[in-house]
């Protein structure tokens, strides 16, 4: 007697007959009929055309058959939306009905009806239920708001129930608070710019009372809304931390990680000094590693997570590493998600026992896992330096085994062994070309012929060795070819005499017999060079290789900050964020992570000031801005000049009076006499006092002259080129210069040298070498640069805007783990975003136009078509600034972020970067 | 939040489908088929699918794949909890999940799955509640039935889901008042080779099957609560309490439930002469005529042992409180094998 008896049927018309039961007098009988009608429908039938008849059993007190019906009506009412009319009436009388498990019955299926035409009725029935004695019957209004959104979200707003749930917010019942919460999410999500969840202190602590006394899942909506919340100092985020902490011990996996992504952000704007926040870090490890005894399933999603935290905040999880050990049963997914977390762990304390687990792993069955093992041993080699040497006599071993897939993956990973260690393991070459014929993936082919190529002086046979790949050329994959062409030509340059007939086979054979036009061009290319410039073919095919990046799949610090606010979601297991996969791009709001708040940022500062800056060297643009007038005019410059009297307060640089009494005729007369002196423009900077310039005609530039910029190469050989005019009428002699104190301590490094008198009318150029070392005070703008020239005749102020880019030092590479830490360790408040427009390069040629500046790339990465570059420089005062430069092929504008902890440099480092990629 | 669920059986096969939101055609599921077919074993379908309108996300469990629909991000996590409740439960009303089971009670399945969702908010995901609402079916109910016409469905309001206690339903009446309590614990290990070990755990639970009449609000002490660092707590246990006092203070759900789980990486054996290690020794053997396994095949061992808890926790004593009536109160210990894997 179970519930199969349903799904027999006649032959013979099964719907009629049920629509002869379900009009049946008997009750017994009605209710049997409704039980097989329901059956079908949950196995598919379509028994829609039932309708008329199930709905005239709604009208009875038996519970279950109601809740029966109104099963059906949810299922079919939006195919017959005139039908469900009919039930309408029922619905209002169920609303009002004394049992609250009634009234919330029929709010909750009057909900589930998506049909247009019912909605106006349900409205003066869900008002009613929001405000309802019953919170039980309040809850389910709530939702049914949500739901109600959905099919019409015009009317929501109209009739004001968003207001009523916002209420609810407040309400006694805490399942009331977390199913309003629920609801005002989900509406939000549609909403993105609506501040419909607008969080004050007052409903945060209501959201935190409730959290403790509400159902697992309503404590999952809380975090979530929680999350979203930004503090308003380090106390409030440190409050909320401390009450979301004891979610950590739940059993529910989802509450335990909602409450993990809570910690997480907040803990972005505690300062690392507090115990507080090392007592966080403490307690945030045993729950990450209990969730590694869930389910498989739920283990996955753990494991895509953690691989977000350990990149956040490797501190955490850094002796957890057995607990990603993988157990042989483990399914395929949580394996490889195992395997990713153990390489990002290892490090030089734990890298033995990883390397012992995964030449285990590599003698496993599973074809997938064992090849990402292979490539894991690799990935420690480039990691762990001090591993390499056992890596590669591990990765030896195992090419010992003559597996086939673990041969060829060996040989993959070894070929990047070699280009991060440049001639240290090539002894192994010999071991890797037994192996040759033994190699059928392209991939594998590729990279033993890339190895036999670039080390053929090394390798004896080397010609016969890639000759005989060439038996089968056509046959081969592009890459194999490609490969081939080039490890070829690399021989040729390497043994001229013994291999010109095997050059000239493989030219013919990739520009004459091939129809890939990759193939076709680069053939055509090295035939050409070899035959016009074989020293340039040289110095272009065996150029020397720059060094790959450690790990390459580490995600970009900027997306890990927002995916750190996505724990938890479908967001964190893509890695994307969800403005990348979500339908219809429902406009997604960015979530950023909290700054620092600025009474704990300065407490951090000294533990945390990037390499090579030690809190001394930190940028001294502090002295306030000061009377810069005064300062000026007391310059030391020997005898006494003619009148500078006056130390006004005016800072205005080109101010009349500056020049006093002396020159007081010239300056206030528009037809002057031609003055005194004059220094013609050189490019750079545009002179500040206009007024001085037009009277002098005198402004100066500081760098190089007309647009050719060459960088310094090295502190201290920054010049500033002057050209001095004489447009007065007597000679000119006992030239002196002095710069006023400024941001970065420019001074002269030699006196200004004019040997000869200037005569009238004569022009003198000048170059003064510059140092760094003179004193320091901020000038507003930052690059500018006060500048004082003397003569036998007077003083000439003017004052010149400098490029920052000629203080960018040689020594400005950022190691990588380096940035990164930075980069995560420089407040959000600090970035700033610049537009450079009409740059039309590509990554490689800005990188080296920047480069050639003192920019240096430490990364390049490319994310969904775009390339991202990742560059630090120095300036001389040992600030560190910090870079990601977006260039989208085909897009002329480029995006540059900036970060720094003086974040007033920024602006000007994106001037320079402008200056020199338009260059 | 959930939009639609399917029930899969192994041989690709949709035999049950509910939707809490619009219907979602099944064809949804061609997606899975392919996940499926890609990965050589069931267990090896991986847990989040994205399709190009929704998110599928599945576990496998009872040789069923329970495949939820999502179109909107939701936490995963989230589903696939609900999802391992959806099983739990229906194990819970049918003593065992499976296909013909759930088809066999199709009617009732629907009705639970239907009070456990509403709009794709969750409803109602404890037992206690649950068969309140909807009665499980006994071989004398299906009889009763289908004489009488009585229902499946209960008339009551589920009054725990109001309470301050919503995981106990009110009125509970016992005439033999009884609570036990299971200290099991599990060692997982990895054992290399050379017999050292390179990872143990012990993954342990207190599960406990508490029938006592009224609203009894129970302690329990730990002779060592020391040893527990690393505890997930049923919502039940009063966090505070713990925080300060390392005692657990609770009213329990009516019947079975697991009052909490606990991890531990180390733990302290007591003392072994170094002159005389322990050491088990086990030989394998192959039936006559069976292939020859992989080069190195990992054995997974299992054992129990009664009356211990390998890390040596200790109940103190349990107390009872709000009730007047004296309570048969028992402790069991038991250790077993978890995931323990021998290298060879």
């Amino acid at each position: 007697m179970t519930d199969s008896k349903y799904f027999t049927t006649t032959k013979k018309g099964e719907i009629f007959e049920l629509k002869a039961e379900l009009n049946s007098d008997k009750k017994e009988k009605k209710k049997e009929a409704v039980k097989k009608v329901i059956a079908s429908m949950t196995v598919g039938k379509d028994v829609s055309a039932l309708f008329p008849d199930v709905v005239n059993c709604m009208q009875t007190d038996n519970l279950e058959l109601k809740k029966l019906v109104y099963l059906y009506l949810m299922n079919y009412a939006k195919s017959q939306p005139d039908m469900a009319i009919m039930a309408v009436n029922t619905f209002v009388k169920d609303c009002e009905d004394p049992n609250p498990l009634i009234r919330a019955l029929a709010v909750r299926t009057m909900g589930c009806i998506r049909v247009d035409k019912i909605t106006e009725y349900l409205c003066e029935p869900l008002r009613k239920c929001l405000k309802d004695e019953d919170p039980y019957v309040r809850k389910t209004a709530a939702v049914c708001v949500a739901k109600l959104h959905d099919i019409n979200a015009q009317l929501v707003e109209d009739q004001g129930f968003l207001d009523t749930l916002k209420d609810l917010i407040s309400d006694s019942n805490p399942m009331v608070v977390a199913n309003a919460v629920a609801a005002l999410s989900e509406i939000a999500e549609s909403h993105p710019s609506s501040n419909l969840l607008d969080l004050n202190p007052q409903s945060i602590n209501k959201l935190l009372t409730a959290l403790n006394e509400c159902t697992e899942w309503g404590q999952i909506f809380i975090l979530d809304c929680l999350a979203n919340y930004m503090p308003k100092d380090d106390r409030e985020a440190q409050s909320i931390c401390e009450r979301v902490t004891p979610r950590l011990s739940h059993a529910n996996s989802a509450v335990v990680l909602s409450a993990v992504k809570v910690l997480m952000k907040f803990m972005e704007m505690l300062s690392k000094d507090l115990d507080y926040y090392g007592t966080l870090l403490k307690k945030l490890a045993p729950p990450l590693v209990t969730l590694l005894s869930a389910e498989p399933e739920l283990q996955y999603v753990a494991l895509r997570n953690i691989n977000l935290i350990v990149q956040k905040r490797p501190e955490i999880l850094k002796h957890e590493m057995k607990v990603f050990f993988v157990k042989y049963n483990d399914p395929i997914y949580v394996k490889l998600e195992k395997l990713d977390i153990m390489i990002r762990l290892a490090s030089q304390a734990n890298i033995a026992q990883v390397l012992a687990e995964l030449k285990e792993y590599a003698t496993e069955v599973d074809v997938d896992f064992v090849r990402k093992a292979v490539r894991a041993i690799g990935r420690c080699a480039i990691k762990v330096e001090q591993s390499a040497e056992r890596c590669v006599s591990t990765l030896l071993d195992l090419i010992q085994t003559k597996v086939n897939y673990v041969v060829q993956e060996a040989i993959v990973v070894i070929k990047d062994i070699f280009r991060k260690y440049p001639n240290k393991y090539e002894s192994v070459i010999a071991t890797l070309c037994e192996n040759l014929d033994s190699l059928d993936e392209p991939e594998a082919r590729a990279a033993m012929i890339w190895i036999v190529g670039e080390y053929a002086e090394r390798i004896d046979n080397a010609d016969e060795l890639l000759e005989s790949f060439l038996e089968g050329f056509h046959d081969e994959s592009t890459q194999v070819q490609l490969q081939l062409l080039t490890a070829i030509v690399k021989l040729f340059l390497k043994k001229p005499t013994e291999t010109q007939e095997l050059v000239q086979q493989v030219l013919s054979l990739a520009t004459q017999d091939s129809d890939n036009p990759d193939l076709r061009d680069r053939g055509y290319i090295y035939w050409r060079l070899l035959s016009t410039d074989p020293v340039a073919a040289k110095e272009v095919v065996l150029a020397e290789k720059p060094l790959i990046s450690e790990e390459t799949d580490l995600i970009e610090p900027t997306l890990l900050d927002e995916l750190i606010c996505y724990i938890g979601t479908l967001a964190s297991v893509y890695h994307k964020p969800p403005s990348a996969f979500v339908e219809g791009g429902r406009g997604v709001v960015h979530k950023s992570l909290p700054p620092r708040t600025a009474s704990s940022e300065s407490a951090e500062s000294p533990e945390t000031a990037p390499t090579g800056a030690p809190p001394g060297e930190q940028p001294d643009v502090i002295p306030a801005q000061g009377d810069l007038l005064g300062d000026l005019l007391n310059l030391d410059l020997g005898p006494p000049v003619s009148g500078p009297p006056l130390a006004t307060s005016s800072v205005q640089m080109g101010a009349v009076d500056l020049l006093g009494g002396g020159l007081d005729s010239l300056i206030g007369g528009t037809n002057f006499v031609a003055p005194p002196t004059a220094a013609v423009p050189a490019n750079l900077g545009a002179p500040i006092g206009s007024g001085l310039s037009d009277l002098f005609d005198l402004t100066s530039g500081v760098g190089t002259l007309s647009g050719s910029y060459v960088a310094p190469k090295a502190v201290g050989s920054i010049s500033m080129d002057l050209q001095l005019t004489n447009k007065a009428l007597q000679v000119m002699t006992d030239f002196a210069i002095q710069f006023n104190r400024n941001s970065f301590g420019l001074a002269p490094a030699a006196p200004l040298q004019v040997h000869a008198p200037l005569s009238p009318n004569q022009t003198v150029e000048i170059s003064l070498p510059l140092s760094t070392v003179g004193s320091v005070m901020k000038m507003e703008p930052l690059n500018n640069l006060q500048v004082a020239v003397k003569n036998n005749i007077d003083v000439f102020y003017f004052s010149t805007l400098y490029p920052l880019h000629i203080l960018f030092v040689e020594d400005g590479k950022m190691d990588r783990q380096m940035f990164l830490a930075t980069w995560k360790d420089i407040p959000n408040e600090n970035e700033a975003q610049f537009q450079i427009r009409d740059c039309p390069l590509n990554a490689e040629a800005a990188s080296s136009k920047l480069q050639s500046s003192n920019i240096f790339t430490v990364a390049k990465r490319n994310v969904e078509g775009q390339d991202m570059l990742y560059q630090s420089l120095k300036l001389t005062n040992g600030i560190w600034v910090l870079a990601e430069l977006r260039i989208q092929p085909g897009n002329p504008s480029c995006t540059l972020s900036l970060k720094c902890r003086a974040p007033e440099v920024s602006q000007h480092v994106y001037q320079a970067y402008e200056t020199i990629l338009k260059n | 939040m959930i939009h639609s669920l399917f029930l899969i059986n192994s041989s690709g096969d949709i035999f049950l489908e509910k939707h809490w939101k619009s219907v979602v055609s099944r064809s949804v599921c061609d997606y899975f088929f392919e996940a499926q077919e890609r990965a050589t074993e069931a267990e090896n379908v991986p847990p989040v699918i994205p399709t190009p309108h929704h998110y599928l996300l599945s576990v496998y469990r009872h040789k069923i794949f329970f495949v939820a629909v999502i179109q909107t991000e939701v936490p995963p996590l989230f589903v696939i909890e609900f999802l391992h409740r959806v099983v739990d439960t229906f194990q819970d009303y049918f003593g065992v999940c499976s296909e013909p089971v759930i088809k066999d009670n199709v009617v009732v399945v629907y009705e639970v799955l239907e009070e456990m969702l509403d709009n794709g908010f969750p409803l109602a995901t404890e037992s206690n509640i649950l068969k309140e609402l909807i009665k499980p079916p006994t071989i004398l109910r299906t009889v009763v039935n289908t004489i009488t016409g009585s229902t499946n469905v209960g008339d009551q309001l589920p009054t725990g889901q109001l309470s301050v206690v919503p995981w106990r339903r009110t009125g509970v009446k016992y005439t033999n008042n009884e609570a036990y309590f299971d200290v099991i614990e599990e060692i997982d290990a990895i054992i290399d080779k050379s017999g050292s070990t390179i990872t143990a755990e012990i993954q342990g639970v207190i599960d406990a099957c508490v029938k006592l009449t009224g609203m009894p609000d129970l302690t329990l002490s730990f002779m060592n609560p020391r040893l527990l660092d690393d505890v997930s707590f049923h919502p039940c246990v009063r966090f505070k309490r713990w925080e300060s006092e390392r005692i657990l203070s609770f009213i329990p759900p009516d019947g079975n439930f697991r009052l909490l789980s606990y991890h531990m990486l180390s733990w302290d054996v007591g003392k072994i002469n170094p002159q005389k290690l322990p050491s088990l020794k086990g030989t394998m053997s192959l039936q006559a005529g069976a292939s020859k396994p992989d080069e190195n095949p990992t054995i997974n061992l299992q054992f129990k042992i009664q009356q211990l808890a390998i890390s040596g926790l200790k109940v103190n004593r349990l107390d009872m409180y709000g009730e007047k009536y004296k309570p048969f109160k028992g402790i069991k210990y038991m250790t077993k094998a978890g995931k323990f894997q021998v290298r060879t």
